[in-house]
């Protein structure tokens, strides 16, 4: 009987990865079956999308091993996904994209456990996302990054010395792919830049003069835009344009045929004009399967320590011939997202005005006619008057008070500086803590609530 | 990471009873530049801002221009701004409310500012776009139409032009069109 034998795994792959050593393993990496089996039992992924990357995504994590997956999108399936998003099938249209994932690859891949959440991101509470331990994204939007980025940056604290707190880190990988081109990348906040310190490297967003739609239409684009910028609010007063109904694409298509015939331009077509319209690029499933590839494997190696993992940025394209670069990108020391933010500590009953007044000492803000908000509250705005006016009265109350009895908590602070005589404006991260302020607290709420 | 994790599952499942913090509302990077731009505004005269879902709500505001020279002396024009959380990596949506006869400004509220679209650029700011609008009542352009009709009058016949833009502010028909007082 061989009894201490380790069982063999499904994946004889996994195995050579997990549990042999190897020159490239991150730090504490420790290989063997626990690993393996750790691994299955503790590590909790969410894929956010559902779509071209997100069923790669979930097929390639399960087949990793990783057994605890959640999944979240807000999309239904629709006839056009059916030609890269191979986990639907045409009897899927109509049902929420990630309900039929979650369901396919369990039924292929067994012991796999995928929870679905058809929603939209915004719709889970904060915490809902701290139950992960790792984000991977198979997005195409830049406000759903936004949006996740920060709030995995939320979950960060820094000690008093201004280093991230392993514990508090919430990694992410994240994957994006446009027609032949793609990026992956692993974003430990803290550590590597965040989304929004790299926000600079998605291009503007390209448009067209309203007066060139209006007036002197010269491609098929302008066309599709005047009939959907101009033409739509001249017809249906107050109707709001809904891209994801059909008969307003078509209505679209049909004016831009219109627009087009006149100015004697060619190209118009109901494909376009989706494209047009809800800014697609076509999307090529091998670019798909390759990000998503590359996202699953940063995902086993920042979980497991099996190899170090990618630092940080993946660039990928398949236009001609085949090119991959990876980019290690820097971090911006100020993000207002990732960054630790100016450490403050105060006395409970320090109020607005003098912590205001503080500001401007302050050895490393020397900040002057400050504006405070406190998550999403504006607690005191130096202009314009109107909200001036109205944030006045928060001057007089303790600090401690405006932010809800929080005893450490970040806030933000706009106004000017002066830099070797030269004023700038500015925009800054602080974390005030207050002090001593368990006794307090205690003391207050005991005949409260 | 994996120990981190098997640690921090321990911790999950201890606290699963337990009540968690209340929900936080998210502030979006959007917003936080937002906030700078606001407390920096500086504003003519001419111009007026205002926050119609209060002192929370920065993201839709309304702006009004009153323009003290030019064709639309007098008048007063209501701007809509709706602003992305992933600002300003996009520009505002800027629209007209009120019914203006302006060869840049359609019957929809739709304007044609460069800054608003084509030349769009993270480091420009609210009090630029609204210093830009007020320069559209101030040097209305006749070669970037949206109002093409307007547009033709103001380039062929400027004094028409003149009694036009005074008849629609005082509240009346121009061509088939009618326009609502805003004086």
């Amino acid at each position: 009987m061989a009894d201490f034998v380790a069982p063999p795994s499904r994946s004889r792959d996994l195995d050579k990865l997990l549990l042999r050593t190897g020159n490239l393993v991150g730090s504490n990496f420790e290989p063997g079956a626990e690993l393996r089996d750790d691994l299955q039992e503790y590590a909790r992924i969410l894929v956010v999308g559902a779509g071209g990357l997100g069923c790669e995504l979930l097929k390639d994590l399960a087949l990793s091993g990783f057994k605890n997956i959640d999944v979240i999108d807000m999309d239904r399936i629709e006839v056009t996904n059916l030609n890269r998003q191979f986990l639907f099938r045409v009897e899927d249209v109509g049902k929420p994209k990630a309900e039929v994932a979650a369901k396919r690859v369990m039924e292929r891949v067994s012991g796999v456990n995928i929870v679905p959440h058809f929603c939209r991101i915004e719709d889970k509470e904060i915490p809902f996302y701290n139950d992960f331990n790792i984000i991977v994204l198979g997005l195409d939007s830049i406000e759903a990054r936004s949006y996740i980025n920060s709030v995995a940056c939320s979950f960060l604290e820094y000690d008093s010395d201004d280093k991230p707190r392993e514990e508090t880190i919430k990694p992410m990988v994240d994957g994006g792919t446009e027609g032949f081109k793609g990026h992956a990348r692993v974003i430990m906040p803290g550590v590597t830049p965040c989304f929004e310190c790299t926000i600079w490297l998605f291009p503007p967003q390209v448009k067209f003069p309203l007066c060139t739609l209006a007036e002197t239409p010269r491609t098929a684009a302008h066309c599709i835009e005047y009939a959907h910028l101009i033409k739509w609010d001249e017809v249906h007063s107050g109707k709001a344009f809904d891209p994801d109904d059909p008969e307003h694409m078509k209505w679209v298509y049909d004016e831009a045929i219109k627009r087009a015939e006149l100015f004697g331009i060619p190209g118009v077509t109901y494909s376009l004009t989706q494209g047009v319209v809800k800014n697609i690029i076509p999307a090529i499933a091998s670019t798909n399967a390759i990000i998503s590839a590359a996202c699953a494997l940063e995902t086993l190696k920042i979980a497991s320590g099996c190899s170090k993992t990618l630092a940080n940025y993946l660039t990928y394209n398949g236009v001609a011939g085949l090119h991959i670069k990876v980019t290690e990108f820097v971090k911006d020391k100020d993000c207002l997202v990732c960054g630790p933010g100016v450490l403050i500590e105060l006395d409970a009953s320090v109020t607005l005005e003098k912590f205001i007044n503080l500001l401007e000492d302050h050895p490393k803000l020397l900040l002057s006619k400050a504006s405070v908000s406190h998550r999403g509250k504006n607690l005191y705005m130096q202009a314009p008057p109107v909200l001036e006016e109205m944030t006045r009265s928060n001057l007089s109350l303790p600090l401690y008070e405006l932010m809800d009895k929080v005893a450490k908590d970040t806030i933000h602070v706009t106004g000017t500086t002066s830099k070797d005589g030269k004023k700038t404006s500015c925009l800054r991260k602080l974390r005030v803590v207050f002090k001593a302020i368990d006794g307090v607290t205690d003391m207050d709420t005991a005949g409260g609530a | 990471m994996i120990r981190l994790f098997k640690v921090k599952e321990k911790q999950r499942e201890l606290a699963e009873n337990a009540n968690g913090k209340p929900p936080i509302k998210k502030q979006s990077p959007g917003e936080l530049r937002l906030h700078k731009d606001i407390g920096e505004l500086n504003l003519p005269k001419t111009c007026n801002i205002a926050f119609p879902n209060g002192k929370d709500d920065l993201m839709n505001f309304e702006v009004t221009i009153r323009p003290d020279e030019g064709y639309y002396l007098g008048g007063n024009f209501v701007f809509t701004f709706s602003v992305s959380p992933i600002y300003p990596h996009e520009a505002p949506k800027v629209k007209c409310k009120t019914k203006v006869y302006h060869p840049n400004i359609d019957l929809e509220g739709n304007v044609c500012l460069n800054i608003l679209r084509e030349d769009w650029k993270p480091v420009l700011n609210i009090n630029t776009i609204i210093y830009g609008l007020f320069h559209l009542f101030t040097q209305p352009n006749y070669e970037d139409p949206l109002n093409h009709e307007a547009a033709a009058v103001l380039r062929d016949n400027p004094k028409l032009f003149e009694s036009n833009v005074r008849r629609a502010m005082a509240g009346g028909y121009v061509g088939q069109s009618f326009f609502t007082r805003c004086m």
